[in-house]
């Protein structure tokens, strides 16, 4: 069953009187629980597509059908209870709320579904056991590593239970070994089940996909079937 | 619903954390509000306070119930060189307007002695309120006595030199008191106080105010102050028993007026029946425009008030654009946003409101030392309360509209 289709999405900004075409032509699908990482060189429009996939940017052109909803009919509430409910999001910078400890953090998308209190809490201590950080509950992003900082976003984007989970180079600010980590998170959720969609620029990182897309220059430059994917181990802490 | 009050919760957690944020920001930015509920708390009580002081003035120095037969209106459009054609009201129309009224319980005349200087040793009082009536005139008002008592019905009929001084009167004369029974001069006619009225404490200047007025027998008036023959005549005061009874009192006063004036039915009255009403409506009126006056200038500052939290808010909206970027990204809807920014708005100027009617209270304490009337009350606070939260609701809609309507991609992408 495939959660995401999209028919020739194009992405036009326009920049002045000149139009960036960030994405031109793109057509694909996602399966349930696929494991799919995007590469591409810089400003071939991996962000745009990601975006997109997430409900936070709608294209220009083409037709999204997510779980078998047009995307292009929603109102804005509708995206919003779907960025909220039916995507876990993972930024490259983390961003997470400043002022907020790691618990508030989590608890951020529980609170926007309406979740009583008793339960919210529950809920992201939980996550943030799943993710190794239950000694770091109260502590702010400040205290905390660029590696525990992702976890906490991994927590918060696991915490609602999403039907699938994109992450913007989620690696790109960690070194190796922080980013294996992180990476051993993503195959615990994808041997759970969930659907993991990445975009990375470390061919190793993508690697530990099933499927890589290449894009070029807002094309599809390539759509392959990895056949010994790596897989991630935690390690020992 | 529940959903709605959960969001309010966690929107005003917020508001409450980010002002914690930048409390000195905070602060500087509700100073406008604080000066401005402030002034319109204090400015809307001092005018209820001037608005019943007046009142309690013209009541206690007229009387509500009371009817003033006049050859003048008070109020009028007839031009005053017509009215000045009618007959001047004399002490024998009097006489038999009080043998055949039934319905006053009481009726006095009344007349003011002009350019009157009253001395007592080096104390003097220049250009004195003296009024000359009768006995019967305190009937007609709620005078109450610091000591002493009201003119005699025998110091009436003999034109006797006695005198009743108001409060002020009596203490700018008797700095020390124990003016009872002293003489003082009235245009060196030597007249000997027999009381002293209560003070009224009102705070009217003007020609109303009763603690600054003085009463001798209407007799001793004609004798030394003008020739019985000459002048304008006389005011007749009567006094209805009640308020209700006002309206038949009238009539019958109309009634007996133009009896005793000869008057024959297609002839209109040379006559007015005053009323207080009529003071009072003027005074309503002029309140009014002070009230309207006062409201706007605090409405202005309260407005410069307002403007600083919208600028305030803008800013905080902008600063916070990554912020609002990550929440929409994980799932608030506009409405949320919208509601953080209102609460945070209002949370601010209901902040800036309490202080600011803190300070109102403390400055009609002040002020009240200064004789000047401050009434305050419980609505008061409900006054502050709303106005700070309706500035704050109105003066955060504009921004917290902005950051709610912002795209998330751009947000996110806000440095
Ligand atoms: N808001 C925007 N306005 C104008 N042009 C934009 C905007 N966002 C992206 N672009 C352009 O669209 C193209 C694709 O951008 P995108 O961010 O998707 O690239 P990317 O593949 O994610 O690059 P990187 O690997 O550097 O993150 C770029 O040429 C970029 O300049
Ligand atoms: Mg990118």
């Amino acid at each position: 069953m495939n959660i995401i289709t999209i028919e020739h999405i194009a992405k036009i900004y326009q920049v002045g009187t000149e139009e960036v075409q960030a994405l031109r032509d793109v057509s694909l699908t996602i399966d349930k629980n696929e494991y799919v990482a995007i590469m591409g060189p810089s400003g071939s429009g991996k962000s745009t597509l990601m975006n997109i996939l997430g409900c936070l940017d709608t294209p220009t052109k083409g037709l999204y059908t997510f779980t078998g909803k047009h995307v292009s009919d929603m109102t804005d509430n509708d995206l919003a209870s779907i960025r909220n409910k039916e995507i876990g999001f993972v930024f490259q910078t983390f961003n997470l709320l400043a002022r907020s400890d790691a618990l508030h953090n989590v608890e951020l998308p529980l609170i926007y579904a309406g979740i009583g209190k008793e339960e919210r809490r529950e809920r992201a201590r939980e996550a943030l056991t799943k993710v190794n950080l239950e000694d770091r509950m109260d502590h702010r992003p400040n205290e905390l590593s660029g590696g525990q900082r992702q976890r906490v976003a991994v927590a918060r984007a696991l915490v609602t239970n999403p039907s699938i989970i994109l992450a913007d180079e989620p690696t790109g600010n960690l070194d190796t070994k922080t980013g294996e980590d992180i990476m051993a998170l993503f195959e615990t959720l994808y041997e759970q089940g969930n659907t993991i969609i990445l975009v990375t620029h470390e061919e190793y990182i993508a690697e530990h996909a099933k499927r890589i897309i290449r894009l070029r220059d807002g094309l599809v430059e390539k759509d392959e079937i990895i056949e010994t994917r790596r897989v991630a181990q935690p390690r020992q802490i | 619903m529940t959903n709605f009050l959960f969001e309010l919760k966690e929107g005003l957690i917020i508001a409450f954390n980010a002002i914690r944020a930048n409390k000195i920001r905070s602060v500087l930015t509700t100073l406008g509000i604080v000066i401005g509920v402030a002034s319109v708390v204090l400015m809307s009580n001092a005018i209820k306070g001037i608005d019943k002081s007046f009142q309690d003035g013209i009541s206690s120095f007229m009387g509500t119930d009371n009817l003033f037969i006049d050859r003048w209106a008070w109020f009028s459009n007839v031009p005053w060189w017509e009215l000045n054609k009618r007959p001047p009201i004399e002490m024998e129309d009097f006489e038999k307007f009080k043998e055949l009224a039934e319905l006053p319980i009481a009726v006095a005349p009344l007349n003011d002695a002009g350019n009157v200087t009253i001395i007592k040793g080096n104390n003097s009082v220049s250009d004195a309120r003296v009024s000359g009536t009768n006995q019967d005139y305190i009937y007609t008002t709620n005078l109450e006595f610091d000591e002493g008592r009201f003119i005699s019905e025998l110091e009436s009929n003999n034109a006797r030199r006695v005198i009743v001084l108001g409060f002020e009167y009596a203490d700018r004369l008797f700095p020390f008191g124990n003016a009872i029974d002293q003489d003082v001069q009235l245009n060196g006619k030597k007249y000997k106080v027999i009381g002293v009225l209560k003070k009224q404490g009102s705070f009217l200047m003007g020609s109303f105010d009763p603690d600054n007025q003085s009463f001798i027998p209407i007799s001793s008036l004609f004798k030394d102050f003008r020739s019985k023959w000459s002048g304008s005549g006389i005011t007749i005061v009567a006094r209805a028993p009640n308020n209700q009874m006002l309206y038949e009192v009238k009539e019958e006063a109309i009634g007996i007026m133009r009896r005793i004036r000869g008057l024959k039915y297609n002839e209109e009255d040379d006559f007015t029946i005053n009323q207080q009403d009529a003071f009072l409506e003027m005074i309503n009126k002029s309140v009014g425009v002070i009230q309207i006056a006062g409201l706007f200038i605090t409405a202005l500052s309260l407005f410069v008030g307002a403007i600083g939290i919208m600028n305030i808010m803008f800013v905080s909206v902008k600063e916070r654009t990554h912020e609002i970027g990550i929440r929409k990204a994980i799932g608030a809807k506009r409405s949320v946003i919208l509601r953080q920014f209102l609460a945070e708005s209002a949370i601010l100027c209901l902040l800036g409101g309490l202080i600011g009617l803190l300070i109102a209270v403390a400055g009609g304490k002040i002020i009240e030392q200064f004789n000047f009337p401050v009434s305050f009350q419980i609505d008061s606070i409900v006054l502050a309360i709303t106005i700070s939260l309706l500035t704050g609701i109105l003066s955060g809609l504009a921004p917290a509209w902005t950051a709610a309507k912002m795209d998330p991609v751009d947000a996110l992408r806000y440095e």
